[in-house]
């Protein structure tokens, strides 16, 4: 069963450097990360071995989400071999993100 | 077929989903695209839910009400309804990739934060500009903040910043707030709030890092200046998600107000035989939780007679 990947700044490069990536930048004590969670466990399965589907606990990733920029939560980065190619501000539906790693496939 | 579809999954869907399925109804989903909770689960401290004494986060209070509808059998689908119609007796609720029928519908969607239609505001919307004080307040931890609005969420949250941010200005374009007189006291003893009344805020200003602060403009004087700060937070009232309601034509499957509220009557029914709808959707509502769970059983069990 696919699980999603679990982001510190030790393993992040390493893991999205191939491939499509998604990255839910994330907190414990907010409503809408909560929201996505099963959401995004949803999306870890159904994507096993086609895309990475990670999450930054920026509570305590707050070099990364720095790196990224990141001032609102939930922000999904959407990476390519490594790169950022879009990223989505707030709670959105299982459907709008799929059809946005399909794209990147 | 559902006997039963409700949307959304907020104080309002869960409690008519709990009391349709307590009261007998056996096919019963609500749709909500994530975990349920809705959007009372961003605000900082709720301190007026009847026998909640302690004073708890939106995301506490909602906890177990999820567990309770399941407890009687409500099924959650994690799916956004794109449209709601009516062949004859039946609802199609379509969604993303399939459509559903069901027998009657509860629309408990709710409402999002309005923008305030400030310059800047899109472009630096996440980079700054914030509608979550809870979810975005720790990323400015000793940093200075605007907060705009003057009803009770812009001041609860004007206060939940103050205790993380160094500083924290608040800017209502009137002479007096809506909030509650209690709230208003509260924050009257918080020294790292700064109240500016009486000014418009003309624009969001930033960098390619995001917000660096706001142009306010005195009402009376037309005396501008420049607040510096890093972070925007919004609080200007709720826009109503009826957009499921619209028809290919353009029209609304029930009657709504000129604000896009939908009408109804004591018992929840609408304009559309079969269709209830409950919470912050409906007219008048008081957008409370209590009130939103109120609207919620009533329309559960006006459901469950329409349905015998």
């Amino acid at each position: 069963m696919g699980k999603y990947i679990e982001l510190t700044s030790e393993n992040f490069e390493a893991t999205v450097k191939e491939g499509v990536s998604l990255v839910d930048f994330w907190a414990p004590w907010c409503g809408p990360c909560r929201m996505i969670a099963p959401v995004i466990e949803e999306l870890a399965e159904e994507f096993e071995g086609k895309a990475n589907i990670c999450k930054v606990n920026t509570d305590e990733q707050q070099e990364l989400a720095m790196q990224f920029a990141v001032r609102s939560i939930p922000t999904i980065v959407f990476m390519k071999d490594g790169e950022i190619v879009d990223q989505m501000i707030g709670a959105a539906s299982k459907q709008a993100f799929a059809d946005k790693l399909n794209s990147l496939l | 077929m559902l006997d039963l579809a409700i949307i959304g999954g907020g104080p309002a869907g869960l409690t008519a989903g709990l009391y349709a399925t307590r009261g007998g109804i056996k096919n019963v989903t609500m749709f909500e695209k994530g975990l349920p909770g809705g959007q009372i689960t961003q605000s900082s401290e709720i301190e007026n839910y009847p026998g909640q004494v302690e004073v708890v986060t939106g995301m506490e209070l909602m906890d177990k009400w999820p567990e309770q509808c399941k407890r009687f059998g409500l099924k959650h689908d994690m799916n956004e309804v794109k449209q709601i119609t009516k062949t004859g007796d039946i609802f199609n609720i379509v969604l993303g990739n399939e459509t559903v029928e069901a027998k009657s519908v509860i629309i408990a969607t709710g409402s999002v934060p309005k923008a305030a239609g400030i310059k800047g505001e899109a472009e630096f919307f996440g980079r700054g500009v914030s509608t979550c004080a809870t979810c975005d307040g720790f990323f400015y931890k000793g940093k200075d903040v605007v907060v705009i609005g003057g009803g009770d969420t812009a001041i609860e949250e004007a206060i939940y910043l103050s205790n993380i941010c160094n500083k924290v200005y608040l800017i209502h374009r009137r002479d007096k707030f809506r909030a509650s007189p209690h709230e208003v006291a509260k924050m009257d003893n918080i020294d790292n709030i700064e109240v500016i009344l009486n000014h418009n805020t003309l624009e969001i200003i930033g960098d390619n890092m995001g917000v660096t602060g706001v142009i306010v403009e005195d009402k009376e004087t037309k005396e501008k200046k420049t607040i510096n700060a890093l972070g925007a937070f919004i609080f200007v009232g709720r826009d109503i998600l009826n957009e499921s309601l619209k028809q290919d034509d353009g029209s609304f499957l029930c009657d709504l107000n000129d604000n896009g509220e939908v009408i109804v009557d004591l018992k929840m029914r609408t304009s559309c035989k079969g269709l209830f709808a409950a919470g912050d959707i409906r007219i008048d509502a008081p957008k409370q939780v209590v009130c939103a769970a109120g609207d919620g059983a009533t329309a559960g069990i006006s459901a469950i007679s329409y349905l015998q």
